[in-house]
């Protein structure tokens, strides 16, 4: 054995057991979704006998609204956040990356200053201007934000993404006699499409999972997102702890697949905003 | 004469352009962010209830924080507590498996699947509920503690080990901090090691003379944002213990939560709200002054 191929046995020697026991938690859970609640608490990773009624039930647990109504929900205030956010990080990014206006800099620190303000500090007047307008008990306050820029996070990630396209692109178009707008929509909007995907699917994942605004804005059952539904779920008087499990498994369902679909938009996109933060 | 009227008009238009194509960011700024900080501010000294308009009480709010109320210093020492261990768990954690993932080995890409999943939907409501339910008396957890004779605890319902638990939630999810350790850790050019090697440097050597001061700045942007993510922990805390036992997981963002939309007191919870900015602030502060002395950028001429 070369010394090259000794090396990386050994990285597999750790890698095989860290990696299982890191995913370990999920197999059980797919296999504890399955079990009756008598079952639940064995240490076996499958049941004997399989419950597939612990779906079925959980599905459907409130008689009122079924977890249709949730999925319905919380997919059609995806469509509209991820619409947004891919749309005005876009815009904005470009506005950042590659013109020059007054006092640019200024704003750009700003905006970058915004990503280290914790949402507290504004959540409490915020709730208050909703609750003015009448918006409380919508969707409008989970997804007028999106339309606002997506959140500093992503307008960087996108201006960083547009630093590095060679301007000699702009230029060229710009003697052809493009307009700023017409090199935006011509040049750079296909040219940042990886950065965008990027965007859309954290913009999905992140909004999936914000359950704080959620909580605050959304009272009525008939409103519910998937985690408010499950967060019912939670708050029975006796939980049922194998429906319980199933429905959350549904619930991380959309995120898993969206994560294995676009596997390489994730780590690349991690990739440039980590590293020149 | 026509250049300079063309390079004026080009000036003109991206001035008119460039805030066009930020108007978007711009206008949410004033006015979903700069909006209410100034509110905020007005009202962490009224008292408010969503249903009058706001008494002013003067400083009233911040000295009945200060010095009457014991949950304020609960929730904070419960949140410092979560802080000071999470995120340097999450980060060694995170520097080890990055540094573990980055060779190019076969099956290299389903390790870091594996690996990085569960950070994906760690901070769901529905990990909550898995928590909880694996860490509770008759959970998961306890049974395979039985086969090693050790009798399980109600790990989430004990004031002892509950903060424990949530810890360990957040550190089972450090799969980005890990992606952007693997991002700086590709950045480090291989020759230093080699040349290294060649001198006779072991492997702890070369980590800490190498690795180190080589991804400083990465690591200081994963401590800074680490920290105050932390601090806005809230979901995990609101499912698997609301809070409880005995407040022993009372984080500041729940009683911040609780004080504001279950008891509606807006004036008190504001003032909580510019406490927490301030803590943050002064962190962060402390945190860039300190990087002077142990980060290294490369333009500075490394060492």
């Amino acid at each position: 054995m070369t010394s090259e191929a000794k090396r990386s046995w050994k990285s597999h020697l750790i890698l095989i057991p860290f990696s299982l026991l890191m995913i370990y938690p999920v197999i059980w859970w797919i296999g504890a979704s399955f079990k009756s609640t008598a079952e639940l608490s064995l240490p076996s990773l499958f049941p004997e006998q399989w419950m597939w009624q612990n779906y079925t039930d959980g599905w459907a647990f409130s008689s009122q609204y079924t977890f249709t109504t949730f999925f319905a929900n919380t997919l059609m205030m995806e469509f509209w956040n991820v619409l947004g956010g891919v749309l005005t990080a876009a815009l904005v990014g470009y506005g950042f990356g590659r013109l020059n206006f007054r006092f640019r800099n200024f704003w750009f620190a700003v905006l970058m200053a915004t990503l280290m303000l914790p949402a507290q500090v504004t959540v409490v007047p915020q709730y208050i201007l909703y609750n003015k307008l009448g918006f409380v008990d919508s969707y409008i306050p989970l997804i007028l934000p999106h339309f606002f820029g997506g959140g500093a996070f992503f307008i960087f990630l996108v201006v960083q993404f547009i630093r590095g396209i060679p301007r000699e692109l702009d230029e060229a178009a710009q003697i052809d006699g493009a307009s700023v707008y017409g090199i935006f929509f011509r040049i750079i909007m296909p040219l940042i499409k990886p950065a965008l995907y990027t965007v859309g699917i954290f913009t999905f994942l992140w909004s999936w999972d914000d359950f704080f605004s959620q909580l605050l804005y959304l009272s009525s059952v008939e409103k519910f997102t998937v985690g408010l539904g499950l967060r019912m779920f939670i708050d029975q008087f006796e939980v049922q702890w194998g429906q319980l499990l199933a429905m959350s498994l549904l619930s991380v369902l959309p995120s898993a697949i969206i994560f294995f679909v676009a596997q390489k938009h994730f780590v690349e996109g991690i990739a440039t905003t980590g590293i020149k933060g | 004469m026509f250049g300079k009227k063309i390079g004026a008009k080009r000036k003109y238009e991206h001035n008119v352009a460039g805030y066009v194509f930020i108007s978007p960011w711009l206008l949410g700024f004033l006015l979903l962010t700069l909006w209410p900080i100034i509110q905020s501010f007005y009202l962490s000294f009224t008292q408010y209830s969503l249903l009058d308009s706001p008494t002013w009480v003067g400083t009233g709010n911040y000295e009945a924080i200060f010095q009457k109320d014991r949950l304020f210093v609960k929730s904070l020492v419960v949140t410092f507590t979560f802080v000071l261990f999470a995120v340097p768990i999450k980060l060694f954690f995170s520097l080890m498996v990055a540094m573990l993932l980055n060779r190019d080995l076969k099956g290299m890409s389903l390790y870091r699947t594996l690996i990085y999943f569960p950070s994906l939907i760690g901070g769901s409501i529905a990990v909550a509920a898995l928590w909880r339910n694996m860490f509770g008396l008759d959970g998961y957890i306890n049974h395979i503690l039985s086969w090693f004779s050790i009798e399980g605890i109600g790990w989430v319902s004990n004031p002892k080990t509950a903060l424990s638990t949530l810890i360990l939630l957040s550190a089972w999810q450090f799969g980005s901090t890990m992606v952007i350790f693997l991002a700086g850790l590709k950045q480090i050019p291989r020759d230093l090691y080699e040349s290294a090697s060649v001198d006779g440097a072991g492997l702890f050597r070369k980590f800490y003379n190498i690795t180190i001061p080589m991804l400083s700045p990465v690591i200081f942007f994963n401590l800074v944002l680490g920290i105050i993510n932390a601090f806005q922990m809230f979901t995990s805390a609101f499912v698997i213990t609301a809070g409880g036992p005995a407040n022993s997981t009372y984080m500041y963002v729940l009683f911040l939560y609780e004080k504001a939309f279950k008891q509606f007191q807006m004036g008190y919870a504001s003032a909580l709200g510019w406490i927490l900015l301030l803590i943050i602030g002064v962190l962060t502060l402390i945190n860039f002054v300190a990087s002077k002395y142990w980060v290294h950028y490369e333009s500075d001429g490394g060492k």
